[in-house]
């Protein structure tokens, strides 16, 4: 009786312990089925942005659509040459890293290695805020005071153009730069300063001749993400630089990127299911290609021409 | 002999003047950003203030601009936002929880981190055009508030989980290994002790990640938040519009009072983030403060 009733004490004890087991079992599986869903929404969107693509170039050739120089999808006749938003799009992302990369870096050097504690402590924060601005804001700022200015500037500057959005563009991604370049920058270890500092360096010539040379993966790095942000930015653009897809090099033309070219179909009527309709995916592909291909560069510089030190 | 340091290492006072100079050069693109958020921030006040009263608030948009107002919109990014959370937070403190406690280094692992890092540079636009095909045609859940915030809820799932891992992975070890030597579970110990001493970091990551949904524009245009919407949402299936989409329309007007409109609408958006910004930055404050490690 007694042992009996010990038995039946030990076997509750044993189904407890694998129930407790199981549960553990459970938890673990649930955690992995969410970060699973990051992989999951990958291939939706590449699956998504494939099945519409395929079918438009069912009926168009993928040649006269990476090389044609005519975009006029939405008039007769058709015509389906992806290069003019191309154009746009690099037009307003050569600005911006003109505008950025400078400032960003400078801005990196001088927080890592001049800004005391205190005033990092007050310069950090700005900048998280200007990277905490939406984007439709700068669309408003570029279109309300950019473009005013540079039409006084340059009086041939169109109502819209390629470089206000690049201006405020650049403005946007300034943040990300500085404060990637910081980070990496700040990776250095002290030590190589202060060998610099005794073979006679000036603060400055640590700082360009010894840090930046050390920290040269994680710059680049920022540079490539920056620019793949920039390539990606749509409110701004689809404000300030307009909606003409051209094949132009000047920037005070109104342009279209291929982003506002995405948004102006989708706030428009065009019917769903037809070729105008289907050249969003096309170019939402070619965008998302372009985006991957960059992040997936600055993941390989960053482990590629990482300098590790001890 | 040549110098290690630079060509004109013999010169000192010209490389200290070299070095002044750049001293100021690097101080001035610091400073670039500080004066363009100054000049942002008067612009918009500028042109706002005079747009801002309270029928702003409570009215809805309107083809006059005296009468019009963001009731719509203000209640829209509302509900738009606590969807959202509802959504992102588990999934994202789950992922980062398993990738942080969990997961060995093997190659599916280290697939789901560089994916990871890919998401978070997909342009939002991309993600509009996955909301659109799968959740407002796929899942038939139509222009609603739900399909917009799942779709905004893939979008943040990257910032908050990378955000989640960083506050994770500051929890010392020596924390998980007395739990262990104590006898507790991998799941008991993530959630009596880790989970708690990475709960700020974790909390202000999910706000600013949040308050990066609440700006959000480009997505919703895709799943077709309609912009002309004379009614709050009752339900998470109802049409909406949202405070940046609302702010996109005016701005994209050519009459010049619509400007002044947007220009309001921004304060108001502004002054939602900056709220949640300062909370953020007073929970981080507040746990550096208690927190001995």
């Amino acid at each position: 009786m007694a042992s009996s009733s010990e038995f039946g004490l030990r076997l509750a004890g044993l189904r407890q312990k694998r129930k407790g087991r199981w549960t553990e079992r459970a938890i673990e599986v649930f955690l992995f089925l969410c970060a699973l869903l990051s992989v999951v929404t990958t291939a939706e969107i590449i699956w998504v942005l494939a099945r519409e693509t395929w079918s438009f170039f069912r009926q168009v050739p993928v040649f006269s659509f990476l090389f044609g120089t005519r975009w006029t999808p939405l008039f007769q006749p058709p015509s389906f040459g992806v290069l003019p938003l191309v154009c746009g799009t690099a037009l307003v992302v050569v600005g911006a890293a003109l505008v950025a990369i400078p400032l960003g870096l400078g801005s990196g050097i001088f927080l890592s290695e001049y800004a005391s504690d205190r005033l990092r402590g007050i310069l950090k924060p700005v900048l998280e805020v200007l990277a905490g601005i939406p984007t439709v804001v700068y669309g408003y700022f570029a279109l309300t005071f950019v473009t005013p200015l540079l039409v006084r500037l340059f009086p041939a500057t169109q109502v819209f153009n390629a470089a206000s959005g690049a201006v405020v563009v650049g403005v946007m991604i300034l943040p990300m730069i500085a404060s990637l370049c910081d980070d990496a920058l700040r990776a250095v270890p002290q030590s190589l300063r202060h060998a610099g500092y005794a073979l006679g360096a000036t603060r400055f010539e640590v700082a360009t001749h010894v840090v930046l040379p050390g920290a040269l993966s994680g710059v680049l790095a920022s540079f490539v993400l920056a620019l793949s942000r920039a390539i990606g930015e749509t409110m701004a653009v689809t404000l300030a630089a307009g909606a003409t897809p051209k094949l132009t090099l000047n920037p005070l033309e109104s342009i279209q990127t291929m982003t506002a070219y995405i948004v102006q179909v989708s706030l428009g009527d065009t019917p769903a299911g037809g070729i105008p309709y289907l050249t969003i995916y096309a170019v939402g592909m070619l965008l998302f290609v372009i985006t991957m291909g960059l992040n997936l560069l600055a993941n390989r510089i960053l482990r590629r021409f990482h300098e590790v030190y001890e | 002999m040549t110098s290690p340091v630079g060509p004109s290492s013999g010169n000192l006072p010209a490389r200290r003047r070299m070095g002044a100079v750049l001293h100021v050069i690097f101080l001035a693109a610091t400073l670039a950003g500080v004066v363009l958020l100054a000049i942002l921030l008067a612009d918009v006040l500028e042109h706002g203030i005079p747009w801002l009263r309270w029928s702003f608030l409570t009215s809805f948009p309107s083809r006059f601009p005296q009468q019009a107002g963001i009731k719509a919109a203000l209640w829209g990014t509302i509900w738009l936002i606590g969807l959202t959370a509802l959504f992102s937070i588990p999934v994202g403190l789950g992922a980062a929880i398993y990738l942080e406690e969990y997961a060995r280094r093997n190659w599916f692992n280290t697939l789901i981190e560089i994916n990871i890092a890919n998401l978070a540079g997909t342009p939002s636009i991309v993600y509009g055009m996955l909301g659109l095909s799968l959740f407002v045609r796929w899942m038939a859940l139509g222009r609603s508030v739900l399909a917009g915030a799942l779709t905004m809820s893939l979008l943040i799932l990257p910032v908050t989980i990378i955000a989640s891992r960083e506050s994770l992975r500051a929890v010392p070890d020596s924390l998980r290994q007395a739990a262990f030597a104590l006898g507790a579970t991998r799941w008991q110990t993530i959630r009596a002790h880790v989970l708690p001493a990475a709960l700020p970091g974790i909390l202000t990551g999910l706000i600013l990640a949040l308050s990066r949904a609440i700006g959000e524009t480009a997505p919703l245009i895709m799943i077709g938040a309609l912009t002309y919407v004379a009614f709050t949402p009752s339900g998470p299936m109802d049409a909406f519009t949202a405070l940046p989409i609302q702010i996109f329309n005016w701005a994209s007007r050519p009459q010049r009072e619509f400007y002044g409109l947007a220009a309001a609408g921004i304060l108001v958006l502004l002054g939602v983030l900056l709220t949640m910004n300062a909370a953020a930055i007073w929970i981080r404050y507040r746990s550096q403060r208690n927190v001995r490690w």
